[in-house]
């Protein structure tokens, strides 16, 4: 049912997401935190600078991230290498698209810790790196689930962002959004629905398995 | 001893705290509602940084001039009016999270001395959301505890409590006060609490401190407002001398006499504290005989003051030579002036009843 370039793609597609998300975690945490427990001016524009992609065509960010990463283009001089259609370039796009998805949930998480918990771990001589790791992270744990959750969804599912600035190079670039599309404008709609029924149940799978994690974490922190 | 002195603006509130209290024993911060009380605790806990305030704890400098202990480094225990558990801990590991990171070689209060004195060793299994209110006190009360405190402030620590949960807590609060050597910081605004927990006694007001001083003394001082209450009342610490089970009697010696209280109030040597109710002293000029009223002791007259239009209140002190404990009494002011008793004057004052404020 599958041959050997619909298995690279998926592969692909998992590979994406995944190092996505953990790129999106690493970001997400501290800005999070910052933006739920920051006083400084102009924090809440940040915070809609990061929710732009909810509003935003993907095309339309595919195509800032095109020029910020092209060949003449500062950003490129800096890195020393042009990212669009890399996989590299791939995991910036989807990271600055998932963003606001994995952001919004962790910062309601830690805003739900109230600040006498804080308080409290400061007078059992908890210094502030330490309070945040026994207790900040681990209080706002279903708010840091949903996140990923949302964060790897949303990246499997990418196409507008993926079509500007990835194009379509097989084991570099294709992701199974493009290839399904592919196979639609060539009119090989028996190899479509395989990828979009493969697609289907995976996506169920991932959604309920982490689902099924946030709800025993739940039950276990009432 | 305990010197903080705090003075500036918190938002459009004005504090302008000085007071100094002894390092043993519970000292209450009292007053009304709004009256800044929590804001100096939260100012010594170093929660809230006030520019410009001065703290010493025993010599320790934690905070003057641009020298600022942060709360992480003080050794300070800090009750909530909410216990404020951490929810993804079990009640055990809550228990041990300030132990765990006090300093080493500072341990003195012992886990299972703790986990004794509050009787809390049969919540460990059950999940933190699934206390009572009264219990998960008491767990916040352990945890302060056990992180090897040299001070303990506690804000209000019953006042979220419904009436039996307040019941439940301050019997272990007040065998905490006499098992422990380190000294508290009780803020409240409920005088019944600070009659049975206090030793001294902060009276604030609009953000400064009116008065400071031994709880005895200034329930009983004329110029501050606790003798106008409707029933005032005197607290004496007494000594439990002998008991007559026969009579189920218990001889306690008080500062300037001895006094009779019904029921076994411990072994000698026990300290017990006391509560008599103005309302329930009279004055004689005669030691009677032929009454049944059991305490009758010389009291000197030390002030007056009208409470009404019909009554006064007469502050008296122990012994014939004056020198014990207050005491008050609330009198009709036609008996008052039928007697023409005058400050000064040694007469006799029957006590009706004599209660324990410690249970």
């Amino acid at each position: 049912m599958f041959d050997a370039a619909m298995i690279e793609t998926i592969l692909l597609t998992l590979q994406l997401a995944v190092v996505t998300t953990i790129v999106l975690l690493l970001i997400g945490i501290p800005l999070a935190w910052w933006l739920a427990r920051s006083k400084a001016w102009g924090k809440e524009a940040v915070a809609v600078l990061v929710s732009l992609p909810i509003v935003l065509p993907p095309t339309v960010l595919g195509f800032y991230l095109l020029i910020a990463l092209g060949p003449d283009s500062p950003l490129t001089a800096l890195i020393g290498r042009s990212l669009p259609f890399t996989f590299e370039g791939l995991v910036v796009g989807s990271t600055l698209y998932s963003l606001p998805f994995v952001v919004n949930p962790i910062r309601n998480g830690f805003e739900a810790m109230s600040q006498r918990h804080w308080e409290a771990a400061a007078t059992l001589r908890a210094r502030p790196l330490d309070a945040f790791f026994s207790i900040a992270l681990p209080m706002a744990m279903p708010g840091i689930l949903t996140g990923a959750i949302l964060g790897f969804a949303h990246t499997m599912g990418e196409f507008g962002v993926v079509l500007m600035i990835g194009g379509s190079i097989p084991g570099e670039t294709k992701v199974l959004s493009i290839a399904i599309f592919e196979f639609v404008e060539t009119l090989e709609w028996g190899k479509a629905h395989v990828l979009a029924g493969a697609m289907l149940l995976l996506s169920f799978a991932v959604i309920f398995a982490m689902r099924a994690v946030e709800t025993r974490f739940k039950s276990d922190q009432p | 001893m305990i010197e903080a002195r705090f003075s500036g603006e918190l938002g459009s509130f004005k504090l302008d705290a000085d007071f100094t209290a002894p390092s043993r024993g519970v000292t209450a911060l009292f007053g009304p509602s709004g009256c800044g009380k929590t804001s100096v605790l939260r100012c010594i806990a170093g929660l809230t940084r006030m520019a410009g305030g001065r703290l010493v704890i025993d010599g320790e400098v934690w905070q003057e001039g641009r020298r600022f202990v942060p709360v992480h480094r003080r050794a300070l225990g800090y009750v909530f009016q909410e216990a404020s558990l951490f929810p993804h801990l079990s009640v055990r590991e809550n228990l041990e999270f300030g132990q765990k990171r006090a300093k080493r070689g500072s341990h003195t209060i012992d886990f299972d001395d703790v986990v004794d004195l509050l009787a809390i060793a049969p919540l460990f299994d059950r999940p933190t959301a699934h206390l009572s209110g009264g219990e998960r006190q008491r767990v916040a009360i352990g945890r302060a505890l056990l992180s090897q405190p040299r001070l303990l402030l506690m804000d209000e620590p019953v006042s979220a409590l419904d009436s039996l949960g307040r019941e439940e807590i301050l019997p272990y609060l007040e065998q905490l006060h006499r098992t422990l050597s380190i000294p508290v910081l009780y803020v409240s605004h409920n005088i019944e609490e600070i009659e049975r927990l206090a030793d001294t006694l902060v009276l604030m007001r609009r953000g400064t401190v009116r008065a400071a001083g031994p709880i005895a003394e200034l329930l009983a001082d004329p110029d501050l407002p606790m003798v106008r209450m409707p029933e005032p009342v005197a607290v004496l610490d007494g000594t439990v001398k002998e008991y007559d089970p026969g009579y189920g009697l218990a001889k306690v010696d008080v500062p300037g006499g001895t006094l009779l209280v019904a029921g076994d109030l411990g072994p000698t040597g026990t300290v017990r504290r006391l509560r008599i109710g103005a309302s329930d002293v009279s004055l004689s000029r005669e030691a009677s005989t032929d009454t049944t009223i059991l305490n009758a002791l010389p009291v000197r007259i030390d002030s007056v003051a009208p409470a009404g239009e019909t009554q006064m209140t007469v502050r008296l002190k122990l012994g014939a030579d004056g020198r014990g404990a207050p005491l008050l009494s609330r009198v009709s002011r036609l008996s008052w002036d039928r007697l023409g008793f005058a400050s000064g004057e040694t007469v006799m004052a029957q006590i009706k009843a004599v209660a324990l404020a410690k249970n």
